[in-house]
């Protein structure tokens, strides 16, 4: 018998060259729950808009029920009975639940819209499959669990018979994930089929009857849950054969430059994202922070460096508490920052580099002549900043839109590192940049932790983390569960246990270094 | 004085008037409301106003008769939204920018084309316009009052009513209307449920200059029959108004197009007062800025009021389950 979905040598190369999927081969059998898993970046989210039609696959081939089907829109895989609950919901917040859930394939009667037969509709497929929804609550009113849910029955309303869940319990507390898994469930037992994308092995061994492991946009393996061991995954998962060269002077660890205090962060939807998060940064040290994505270090940076409010906790410079402060004040007190998304946050686009490398400092001489900005002493230190920073470009008064995105980084970094700062932190610096640049920031990074200053290193690429730093913390769903002192002494597979949450140290085990 | 200007307003004649003059308002707004809804928001009414309100006196004047007149007008309120359409979403134009650029564009051709068909750059005056008939409703027509009020105004006062309660039904009711509103709030959720986001744009600018261009030939072939320089004087821009201090509801729309239409009569009213007439003709734009002020000031309300239960909500569900906020995730 034939599997139900077939999708043979994917091979999805996108315009910028980066090659999402390589040759990959994934099946999944009528009735079961198929875990698809990987780090962030491994290609698994690539994989399955290809099955649902929203990219398309530069070369291979895709069968269901053994017949080959060419989907040019998700209008053609729904059609083909596949369904997908995005990652980020797609859903009219101003709408009731039923309406959102008919949008687009609404029951009428005499050409006007039949809202009871909406709500009647809703509430059916809603007791069959035991997802609960207020059928006529506006969406806007009800929480991330249900709003899943509506996503959920908007695909089954639709006759999904193959149902995409990108990491849906991403955004789900313990409580609503336990639901979550008691629908699937029942889904399965009336007939359909689940592709389930995740990083928490966890729960790949909780719900689901196989699994493919996917690693740098190639499928490492496919077999059932029941051979599987969390360790066994891991490895396939995060497992390396790359180690990065880092020429590196020994560390001279000096004074204490920041001490963080039991920060705790709760989001706007109530998910507890850092719980009491302790521990210092010394001088001339860079100290890694190791994790999968969306265990909190998003939020701890941007606690740290005043973009987003703590509920609790203190974070100390010199003895004084700079959490919950603006921005400004934070750097004031000599944080320097290379935020994760340097489009957003690093940078103003249309803004030439120049500008951009003034922001932090145009208020104070020898910048500001009166109330004007003395472009004369701009334009000296963008030269000479380029100069050293190595940043391609014809001028300094070219907008930063027109540079790469590594010369675009190399921005970030020269005005980061020119205001001598105490204590660096570091998100993703090197994500999604050429590898000369790569390599020139990451150089940058220790020669700056070597001249003494602190450096906080956030990476979600782990060979990155364990080649530059000499000190790793692990975070596993907003709590330090790992320090390892000496980063050399650590090996990959180890890390990647903690990582999964499948070891952790105790309080006492870590109090010491931390 | 002042009695006489209240005796005024409590009159029949009085509400009467502030239905004929909120009509110009009314149709435009409604309009407005549907483009707004789609996710483009009409900054052209006031230019399509213009144009239909030019060509209908033109057309009807030449060609004798009314009915071709209007719908002359009503084709060249379309053809200026369909302008605006191309602009934004075939070409990529800034929305507001093709808008204040058509609105221009009306101005100044319809006093270049009057000039050229009459040879005054004031008005039509030399042309005869045709006028559209004034409805007689049986029965209620007889009743004191009420008669007075509601029977008796040209088609375009009931045209103002029905279309009211049509859009509504259009809206809210059908298909097309459900789609255009998601495609306005989330055009990625719609995009992804087969919605065709730009044609359901299209379409919605389309039935805003139908509706706008109505307003306009309300202007120049039933409340007057001629056509004026610049005759729209800021309703076109007046009805957008009207659209979010409605809460960009067709019956809050109607009754913000109302409220507007109320202060032009009474500013009509006071005319016969001491008082400088520029004081007396600034209300109705007063009004306007009053009213929007305290449309902005409600809606934070509004929204601070939605978080709050949002939050309420949220915090009573995690106590149900037991679990302090703290601890959750």
């Amino acid at each position: 018998m034939a599997a139900l979905v077939e999708m043979k040598n994917i091979v999805k190369i996108y315009p910028n060259g980066v090659v999402a999927n390589n040759e990959v081969n994934f099946s999944v059998e009528r009735g079961e729950i198929h875990a698809l898993v990987g780090e962030n970046g491994a290609g698994k989210t690539t994989l399955m808009k290809v099955l649902y039609g929203l990219e398309h696959p530069t070369s291979g081939q895709i069968l269901i029920d053994g017949k080959p089907v060419h989907f040019h829109s998700p209008d053609d895989a729904i059609a083909a009975g596949i369904g997908m609950v995005h990652q980020n919901f797609m859903l009219v917040p101003s709408f009731t639940i039923a309406e959102n859930i008919v949008l687009g394939k609404e029951p009428t009667r005499r050409g006007l819209l039949d809202r009871a037969e909406a709500i009647r509709v809703t509430e059916e497929l809603s007791h069959q499959y035991g997802l609960k929804v207020e059928a006529d609550a506006i969406v806007e009113t009800v929480n991330v669990g249900m709003r899943q849910r509506v996503e959920i029955l908007k695909t089954l309303y639709r006759g999904a018979e193959i149902l995409i869940l990108d990491e849906p319990t991403a955004v789900l507390t313990p409580q609503e994930t336990q639901d979550l898994f008691r629908a699937i469930r029942k889904l399965v037992s009336q007939g359909k089929t689940v592709i389930f994308i995740t990083h928490k092995l966890r729960e790949v061994k909780e719900i689901s009857d196989r699994v493919t492991v996917m690693r740098n946009g190639k499928v490492m393996g496919t077999l059932p849950t029941a051979e599987a061991t969390r360790e066994g995954l891991a490895r396939m998962m995060v497992g390396r054969d790359v180690f990065l060269e880092v020429n590196k002077p020994p560390v001279q660890r000096g004074r204490k430059v920041m001490e963080v205090q039991d920060v705790s962060y709760v989001s706007e939807t109530g998910r507890s994202m850092l719980k009491g998060v302790s521990f210092n940064v010394y001088a001339g040290e860079i100290l890694g922070v190791a994790g999968v994505e969306g265990n909190g270090q998003t939020e701890l940076v941007e606690v740290l460096t005043g973009l987003r409010p703590a509920a609790s906790g203190r974070v100390l410079i010199d003895g004084k508490d700079i959490l919950n402060r603006t921005p400004r004040e934070v750097r004031l007190a000599g944080v320097a920052h290379i935020p994760e998304d340097r489009l957003t946050n690093g940078l103003a686009l249309t803004a030439s580099i120049n500008e951009n490398v003034i922001v932090d400092r145009y208020y104070n001489k020898p910048f500001r002549k009166g109330l004007l900005i003395d472009y004369k002493q701009v334009n000296k230190l963008g030269d000479a900043l380029i100069d050293e920073f190595d940043i391609r470009t014809p001028s300094g008064l070219v907008p930063v839109a027109s540079l790469s995105g590594g010369n675009m980084q190399k921005v970030i970094v020269a005005r980061e590192f020119s205001f001598n700062p105490n204590i660096l932190i570091a998100a993703q610096p090197t994500r999604g940049i050429d590898v000369g640049a790569t390599e020139f920031i990451r150089d940058q990074l220790v020669r700056k932790r070597t001249a003494g200053t602190g450096v906080l290193l956030v990476s979600a690429d782990l060979a990155e983390v364990m080649s530059l730093s000499d000190r790793i913390i692990v975070m596993y769903e907003g709590e330090i569960t790992g320090v390892f002192p000496n980063a050399q002494e650590v090996s990959e597979e180890e890390l990647g246990l903690y990582m999964l949450g499948l070891k952790r140290q105790t309080p006492e085990e870590m109090e010491a270094y931390l | 004085m002042v009695e006489l200007v209240l005796r005024g307003i409590f009159s029949a004649f009085f509400l009467a008037s502030v239905l004929r003059i909120s009509t110009p308002l009314i149709l435009p707004a409604l309009g407005g409301l549907v483009s707004e809804l789609a996710g483009a928001t009409n900054i052209a009414l006031e230019g399509i106003m213009l144009t239909s309100a030019f060509t209908g006196v033109v057309v009807s004047a030449y060609t004798k008769s009314v009915f071709l007149g209007v719908m002359a007008g009503i084709l060249s309120g379309i053809l200026i939204a369909a302008l605006l359409a191309y602009f934004h979403l075939y070409l990529q134009t800034d929305l507001f920018l093709a808008g204040i650029a058509l609105n221009i564009m009306a101005t100044g051709g319809t006093i270049f084309l009057l000039y050229v068909l009459t040879g005054d750059k004031g008005n039509s005056s030399t042309l005869a316009s045709g006028a559209v008939p004034n409805v007689t409703i049986p029965i209620i027509h007889d009743i004191p009052v009420l008669g007075t009020i509601a029977s008796g105004h040209n088609i375009f006062v009931y045209l103002g009513v029905i279309l009211t309660w049509l859009t509504s039904v259009m809206l809210y009711r059908t298909p097309f209307g459900v789609h255009l509103r998601a495609v306005g709030e989330n055009p990625v959720a719609a995009e992804s449920l087969g919605i065709n986001v730009r044609l359901m744009r299209l379409y919605a600018i389309l039935i805003s200059g139908a509706l706008a261009s109505l307003g306009g030939l309300n202007l120049s072939m039933a409340y007057l029959t001629l056509f004026q320089r610049e005759m729209t004087a800021g309703r076109g821009f007046i009805a957008l108004a009207a659209v979010f201090l409605g809460g960009r509801t067709p019956w809050g729309t109607f009754i913000a197009a109302v409220l507007f239409g109320f202060f032009d009569a009474l500013s009509n009213q006071l005319g016969s007062l001491k008082v400088p007439s520029m004081w007396v003709q600034m209300i109705p734009y007063v009004a306007t800025i009053v009213a929007l002020v305290v449309y902005a000031l409600r809606k934070r309300a509004i929204y601070l009021e939605r978080a709050r239960k949002f939050q309420e909500r949220h915090l009573a569900e995690l106590q149900a389950r037991g679990v302090h906020p703290h601890e959750a995730g």
